[in-house]
């Protein structure tokens, strides 16, 4: 298919598409508008666009993963409604082909954009703050790290609008489906090019903060003084760096089957279909342990803060961090135990396997004891650490049952599969991310979320979730099929579907709820301010700046002695030399650059190019991006001087909110 | 101007060195192969060998590996990728070998069920 | 920060890239590996590569990286004109063997050998050929350091990015050195 053959009429497509270009291009338009109007363009690109500060690059990560994730549960939604409506002789409203190609885009968008985004935010938003820093190592690669990530957002969006189709070959696109025979459209080619250019930039970010953990901590803060966020994104980060590799040279080699007529992973001439499933695993499973390990990292500190109490057994934690990321990479057969390996093979991951949730499991069983005989107070945050450990306890035992490859050959792509990983990934990335964004919220605005619509958008999620997937471990262990769009009305299976759909329902609710609370805490911020800096009485770094951080993080390097370092400061009754009155010195900073937003815009278009095989217009693209870097790269001056001056009248202003709050 | 942590040791007796032995090796593993004096499988474990060891070689004599001041982050950088790289490469060819396990001739059943030690 | 403490930082992010780059290989090799005796009936490596051919393009390449190591002594004696020379031989050295590699590219392509004949082939081109890439990136960033020291001398920011890129022409050498092993001599034993 080339672009010549691209109808831009809407009315040509069907109406779930037509409806998805409309949304799309008017929410656009409605964002340019409003910013014309409002004047508000040279503040979106001096304080957003061009910004090299992680704090705002965080908060752009949180609202492209947001509002990707609004996408995917809509996709969510169209799935459950098929499935709860369609039943015997009704055929539902989604067509087999579109119901492939939404379930693809569902769970591409959940991983890649939803869960990605909300992970690396957190990293940009918390790393610098916690180890004493005032950035990252490399700021502007930092930049280029988001705007990649953003450009692969907006291509996977740009399907549907030229194109009209996404791949419809699930969301890891096995061949010989997602080859060039069976997947001719260009749907498959944005699926791959998205996460090709987004994959780059999470493996320039997993360098970067690995590099600031490693050389910018504040002196005094040896490794095992680190808080725990900090080691678990380290765990997540070694894994970002060597299984993404994978990634990329897979999909590469995927993309040249397609455009070059290789034969990597054709059915005929030589390829091997099999080893793209073996390589795009290697990489796939590291790729959830880059998800979950940031969560309990979340959940270490959330802990912590709120059972008054330092965090039990920190050195075991450590050691599971350690072992859980080792262990990571022995394990990726079980996901295709039935792929035909002799039991040789699959043994030994499936014992691998089994070994990685014991890890898990002190993890969760430390964080139980930190509760026990701490002063509890039972915040949002808090709250969705307990519903973590409900669910994430049931789907890790299913996870355990399938690791044994005799039971494994029975539910393998059954609806039991699914509702295991969705527990995985809703219990532990999703509902850690919300009790991160609930806990560091004040943090980063300046004023408190409102508890009580917190509290009701948990219990709404909690109870949607679990009436959304018992339904689907239940249909999985009776033999249901996954990814089908339609299930014979002589099963019975109708009523669990429709209950899992009342379940997503309640879901929607509670994303309902979680909109509320930000507009009203937003409308009612004067009566929530946080003046402190410390409004939970935190034991981390970051809570010993104000609330929003002056740009410059510290206006004195803190000089950390314990864990906890900011907890040690509060205990010892001293301010610390370096909380509010050590001589102000000038302080560096690197300017802002616009070069980052530039190369997302040139990826995009090298993107699109590839896709469509527009090779005038990729060559182009990519001359431009490499003569961007040279000129960037080649820059000595990047940096300006903020005069300490500023910094004394900064601090001073906040040491009188804080005498205010007190 | 000031010198790189890593500068200290660099001279030229180090780069002709790991030049000339570079070649050494280079030229002994060509004509292990193009020779054919040896089975097939010896010339195989010789050229691996061969280039291992040409390895390491470039990373001492060129790329200066061991020599960073403390804490020595880039060495441990390069062993966990050495770790990751034996995990990938020996799991995937295991794997990859192994998927026609099940469909193997009756003629091999004999020979497999030996070799698993499997008892009747 | 002090200077050095930024060089050791940066050393450290480039040097974990290159990290990042041995497993991009080591994938590239692992699939060549799985897919080397897939010829399809088509000729497989020991009647399609040259011997004597692809021992000079190894010997152009290691000749090459030694004059990049010369060309960071020459750094450190701040002599700016023998960085350039060196820098010059390197770049003709590397471009030699790029030009040795297209031309066997060109001619497995002519004799109907080309990347779409079988996942043997399809393999290697893109295995040698990722290594190629990488060689020609690292063309273009010599003739970048070539203008920028010629222009700017030998500051502490040029002389840091020279390190780089010597790590970086290492590298590829490296990684030639077990396509040489792996993909040509094992190939025609």
């Amino acid at each position: 298919m080339s672009l010549s053959d691209v109808s831009f009429n809407p009315f040509d497509h069907s109406l779930l598409v037509a409806g998805a270009q409309f949304t799309m291009v008017f929410g656009v338009i409605a964002l340019v508008v409003g910013l014309t109007l409002l004047k508000k363009w040279g503040w979106l690109w001096r304080e957003w666009l061009t910004t090299l500060d992680p704090k705002r690059i965080g908060v752009m990560y949180i609202v492209v993963a947001a509002i990707m994730m609004l996408r995917g549960l809509g996709d969510a939604a169209m799935m459950r409604a098929q499935q709860a409506l369609s039943a015997g002789g009704s055929t539902g409203f989604l067509d087999s082909d579109h119901f492939q190609q939404v379930f693809t885009a569902h769970g591409t968008i959940m991983i890649f954009f939803a869960a990605m985004g909300l992970i690396f935010g957190l990293f940009n938003l918390l790393i610098p703050l916690m180890i004493g820093a005032r950035d990252v190592a490399f700021p502007f690669m930092n930049s280029v790290s988001f705007w990649l990530f953003a450009a692969g957002a907006v291509l996977i969006n740009v399907a549907l609008l030229v194109g009209g189709e996404f791949g419809a070959t699930g969301w890891l696109a096995y061949p010989p489906l997602s080859g060039l025979e069976y997947s001719p459209g260009p749907g498959v080619d944005y699926w791959i090019w998205s996460l090709q250019v987004a994959g780059v930039g999470s493996l320039l970010s997993g360098i970067n903060f690995l590099v600031t953990i490693l050389k910018m901590r504040a002196p005094g803060m040896t490794l095992m003084k680190m808080p725990l966020f900090v080691w678990s994104s380290l765990g997540s980060l070694v894994l970002i760096i060597f299984a993404f590799p994978i990634l990329t040279a897979t999909l590469g080699m995927l993309a040249l089957d397609r455009t070059m007529g290789m034969h990597f992973f054709t059915s005929d001439f030589g390829g091997n279909p099999m080893m793209y499933i073996n390589l795009i695993w290697a990489w796939g499973h590291p790729e959830v342990y880059i998800l979950i390990l940031p969560a309990f990292g979340v959940f270490s500190e959330v802990v912590a803060t709120f059972s008054r109490k330092r965090l039990f057994g920190y050195t075991s934690m450590v050691w599971a961090i350690g072992a859980i990321t080792f262990l990571s990479f022995l394990v990726w057969l079980h996901h295709f135990f039935t792929m035909g390996a002799g039991a040789n093979v699959n043994a030994f991951f499936g014992i691998m396997t089994a070994v990685i949730a014991v890890r898990t499991g002190v993890k969760v069983f430390n964080w139980l004891f930190t509760m026990y005989r701490g002063r509890i107070r039972l915040t949002t945050p808090m709250l969705w650490f307990l519903g973590f450990v409900l669910t994430f306890t049931i789907g890790g035992v299913a996870g355990v049952l399938m690791s044994v490859p005799a039971i494994d050959f029975q539910v393998h792509n059954s609806l039991f599969l699914v509702a295991h990983f969705h527990t995985m990934i809703i219990g532990g990335v999703v509902f850690g991310a919300f009790a991160g964004y609930t806990y560091w919220f004040p943090k980063f605005t300046g004023f408190k979320l409102n508890e009580t619509l917190g509290k009701w958008a948990f219990w709404c999620w909690l109870i949607g979730f679990l009436a959304a997937f018992i339904p689907l471990y239940i249909l999985g262990l009776m033999g249901a099929t996954r990814r089908l769009d339609h299930y014979d009305a002589s099963l019975g299976w109708q009523g669990l579907f429709v209950v899992a759909g009342v379940g997503l329902a309640l879901i929607m609710a509670g994303v309902g709820f979680q909109i509320l609370q930000l507009v009203v805490s937003w409308l009612q911020r004067g009566t929530n301010r946080d003046l402190s800096g410390d409004p939970w009485d935190g034991r981390t770094l970051e809570w010993s700046t104000s609330s929003p951080p002056p740009f410059y993080n510290f206006a004195t390097t803190p000089q950390v002695t314990d864990r906890d370092a900011f907890w040690a400061v509060k205990e010892s009754a001293s301010s610390g030399s370096w909380v509010g009155k050590a001589k102000r010195e000038t302080i560096r900073l690197p300017k802002n650059s616009p070069f980052g937003c530039i190369i997302g815009g040139l990826s995009i278009i090298l993107g699109f190019a590839a896709i469509w095989h527009l090779w005038w217009l990729g060559a182009l693209a990519l001359l431009s991006i490499i003569t961007v870097l040279t000129i960037r790269l080649s820059e000595d001056e990047t940096e300006y001087t903020v005069p300490a001056k500023t910094v004394q009248a900064i601090e001073t202003a906040f040491a009188q909110k804080k005498g205010q709050q007190a | 101007m000031e010198k790189t942590s890593k500068s200290q040791h660099m001279n030229l007796t180090t780069y002709v060195t790991g030049f000339l032995l570079s070649v050494m090796l280079t030229l002994a593993a060509y004509f292990t192969a193009v020779d054919g004096a040896l089975a097939p499988r010896s010339i195989g474990i010789v050229v691996v060998g061969l280039a291992i060891a040409q390895l390491l070689v470039q990373l001492v004599f060129f790329l200066h590996l061991g020599r960073e001041t403390k804490p020595r982050h880039q060495l441990l950088v390069f062993c966990f990728t050495l770790v990751v790289l034996a995990i990938v490469v020996y799991g995937s060819i295991w794997i990859m070998d192994n998927l026609n396990y099940n469909m193997m001739p009756h003629e091999m059943d004999e020979q497999l069920i030996e070799e698993e030690g499997i008892y009747r | 920060m002090t200077e050095l403490a930024a060089t050791v930082k940066t050393t450290l992010g480039f040097w974990t890239y290159l990290m990042t780059d041995v497993i991009l290989f080591a994938t590239l090799f692992v699939t060549y590996a799985v897919l080397h005796t897939n010829t399809f009936g088509g000729p497989g490596p020991d009647e399609l590569f040259s011997m004597p051919f692809v021992l000079v393009e190894t010997l152009l390449l290691l000749t090459s990286s030694f004059i990049c190591g010369l060309a960071i002594l020459a750094m450190q004696r701040q002599a700016k004109q023998a960085v350039l020379a060196a820098l010059a031989v390197t770049f003709v050295l590397g471009a030699a063997f790029l030009g040795m590699e297209l031309y066997e590219f060109n001619k497995l392509v002519d004799e109907g050998n080309s990347w779409q004949r079988s996942g043997f082939l399809s393999a290697f081109f893109t295995l040698v050929g990722t290594h190629g890439a990488h060689i020609t990136a690292g063309l273009i960033w010599i003739g970048v350091m070539a203008a920028q020291i010629g222009r700017r001398g030998l500051t502490p920011h040029t002389s840091r990015r020279l390190v780089l890129f010597s790590l970086f022409w290492h590298f590829l050498d490296v990684v030639w050195i077990f396509i040489f092993s792996l993909v040509y001599l094992l190939g025609a034993a």
